[in-house]
């Protein structure tokens, strides 16, 4: 009678909510508490944000918006300020892969083979993480001081930011190849230049461009804004129509903005299409 | 240079691929001109006595960093109110993602269940979407500098920024998440007449969270890195300081809050990989 498996399993009662033993359960408090720390410490004005004085205010503003202006001469500007921000861009890009390899190659990052040392490992990564950590518009506003206001703090900014990017993830894309036709070579007695050009290299190489033309798509994105602090591009236009009230022509470069921002979007979901079929 | 007086080369040893080399390296040069032109490529100008000196100056400047009780005390405050208005930012944005989500994701459709989706509905998903595109692709520093002008200096702007931003980004992926997954347990719950949100929390819900949650935690962290970036248009937080510390070439201050920065990115890195790892 007693062996006798019950009728019907027996009816378990969910697992209780919170669980002094269950470590998803404290951080999920945690996170809870941080969540109202930080609306208690900000003294926010959303409420007044949402009053009606505040909604009439904003309706006026973005009335002051339109209409934007199309005149001929400022839309030259605009189209000028777009090249510029394309040109920061790609130069950003070219440099930061070229620095990026450097970096990864010359001071190996990467550790190119199993008996290789690679003394030189550890700091270089440290100097790319260092590089990596501090966003673009940080870096443009440092390099103002020594370049001066113009797309050239801009362009060198960009250039520092994804140095840190891309050498981080050459050095694992070196790393992580098949080290056979290296180890081959090497066995004969080539020396390191020549593996790392006629080996290493072949391998990688349509990963690292890859990996440059998804950052150029970052990066396209990034030079945008990074004007607003001086840098150069479009940026620099809208902060400075902006700062001045010239409604009509930040209008204009918002929707320019929007517009860069959305073809790049649109191209590179077509490339990857293209590509993946 | 005599052509004639250079040792003839081995014909086997000869770069097959050299003129097609060199052209493509003389058109890459071409192309690189203009660019470096458009953006005013100078960078010898970086090496000019004038800005050397000024450069030097301020580099100088970055030993010590500077450590006043007094100064350590606001670059702490400074830093609590970056997190803040990082994890404020995000908990609005959920606020517009997830009513968001609900309205978008296609697995919810009762009409889509059989065969082609109302012409209603996929309107209304069809807006939403594009709406939520909108929302993501203005960056969020020009959200900040709008928000500025409406609402004055202060963390308030930066709040609302990251809240739109993220909002839009966090609805659209959370869609896709959700629209990606199998849709079996979800189908049958709705064809078997249960409401929309019940198949949400019975159905999608214990299928996606790990991916949802740690999605979100990935953005949270981002967050705190772009609310940074915001202060520098005066949304308040760290940047604000760093902001004005560089305009005063105050190197000392500059180096402590870079410092500082980096450290507080490297917490919130280990911090959202343990969180992914736990809750996911």
């Amino acid at each position: 009678m007693r062996d006798q498996p019950a009728a019907n399993p027996p009816y378990k009662l969910p697992p209780p909510l919170f669980d002094a033993r269950c470590r998803a359960c404290w951080m999920v408090a945690g996170l809870l508490l941080l969540v109202l720390a930080s609306f208690w410490s900000l003294d926010l004005q959303v409420a007044a944000f949402f009053s009606g004085e505040s909604a009439r205010s904003m309706g006026r503003f973005l009335a002051e918006f339109f209409p934007p202006d199309l005149s001929e001469p400022f839309l030259a500007k605009v189209g000028v300020a777009t090249l510029e921000t394309l040109a920061m861009s790609a130069l950003g890009t070219l440099l930061a892969a070229l620095a990026g390899l450097a970096l990864a190659l010359a001071l190996p990052a990467s550790r190119l083979h199993d008996g290789d040392r690679a003394l030189a490992r550890a700091p270089t990564r440290l100097l790319l993480n260092a590089l990596r950590a501090i966003p673009e518009l940080v870096w443009a506003a440092l390099l103002l001081i020594s370049a001066g206001l113009g797309p050239l703090a801009g362009t060198l900014a960009l250039a520092l930011h994804t140095t840190g990017v891309l050498g981080r993830l050459f050095a694992e894309a070196i790393e992580n190849a098949p080290s056979g036709p290296g180890d081959a070579l090497r066995a004969q007695g080539v020396g390191l230049l020549k593996v790392t050009a006629y080996a290493t290299l072949p391998q990688v190489l349509p990963q690292l461009v890859s990996y440059s033309l998804y950052r150029w798509e970052n990066n396209i994105r990034a030079a945008a804004v990074l004007g607003v602090v001086g840098a150069g591009g479009l940026g620099q236009l809208l902060a400075f129509h902006m700062g001045l009230f010239h409604m009509h022509k930040t209008a204009t470069l918002l929707a320019a903005m929007l517009l860069l921002v959305a073809l790049v979007d649109a191209l590179s979901y077509a490339s990857r299409r293209w590509l993946m079929r | 240079m005599n052509v004639a007086a250079l040792p003839p080369v081995d014909p086997r040893l000869r770069d097959p691929a050299l003129w097609p080399r060199l052209a493509w390296a003389s058109a890459a040069l071409v192309l690189l001109w203009p660019l470096a032109v458009a953006c005013e490529f100078r960078p010898w100008l970086l090496f000019e006595a004038e800005n050397l000196r000024v450069t030097g100056r301020f580099l100088a400047d970055f030993l010590p960093p500077a450590l006043g009780a007094e100064f350590l005390w606001m670059v702490a405050r400074e830093t609590w109110r970056t997190v803040a208005i990082a994890t404020a930012g995000i908990t609005l944005a959920l606020l517009i993602a997830l009513p968001a989500t609900l309205l978008t994701a296609r697995v919810l459709s009762v009409s889509a269940l059989s065969g082609r989706m109302a012409r209603g509905p996929f309107l209304l998903r069809q807006a939403l979407r594009w709406s939520l595109i909108l929302l993501r692709s203005v960056p969020e520093l020009v959200w900040a500098l709008v928000f500025v002008r409406v609402v004055g200096l202060g963390p308030t702007a930066g709040v609302l920024a990251i809240a739109l931003t993220y909002g839009g980004m966090l609805g659209k992926v959370y869609s896709e998440i959700l629209d990606s997954g199998e849709p079996h347990a979800t189908e049958t719950l709705l064809r078997n007449g249960s409401g929309r949100l019940q198949a949400f929390f019975y159905g999608l819900l214990p299928q996606n969270a790990g991916e949802l949650t740690s999605y979100t935690v990935y953005r949270w962290e981002c967050a705190i890195r772009s609310s940074v970036v915001l202060g520098f248009v005066g949304a308040g937080g760290l940047g604000q300081q760093l902001d004005s510390s560089m305009k005063m070439f105050s190197g000392g201050e500059v180096a402590t809050m870079l410092g500082v920065f980096v450290g507080l990115v490297a917490l919130a890195d280990r911090v959202s990989a343990a969180l992914r790892r736990v809750l996911a």
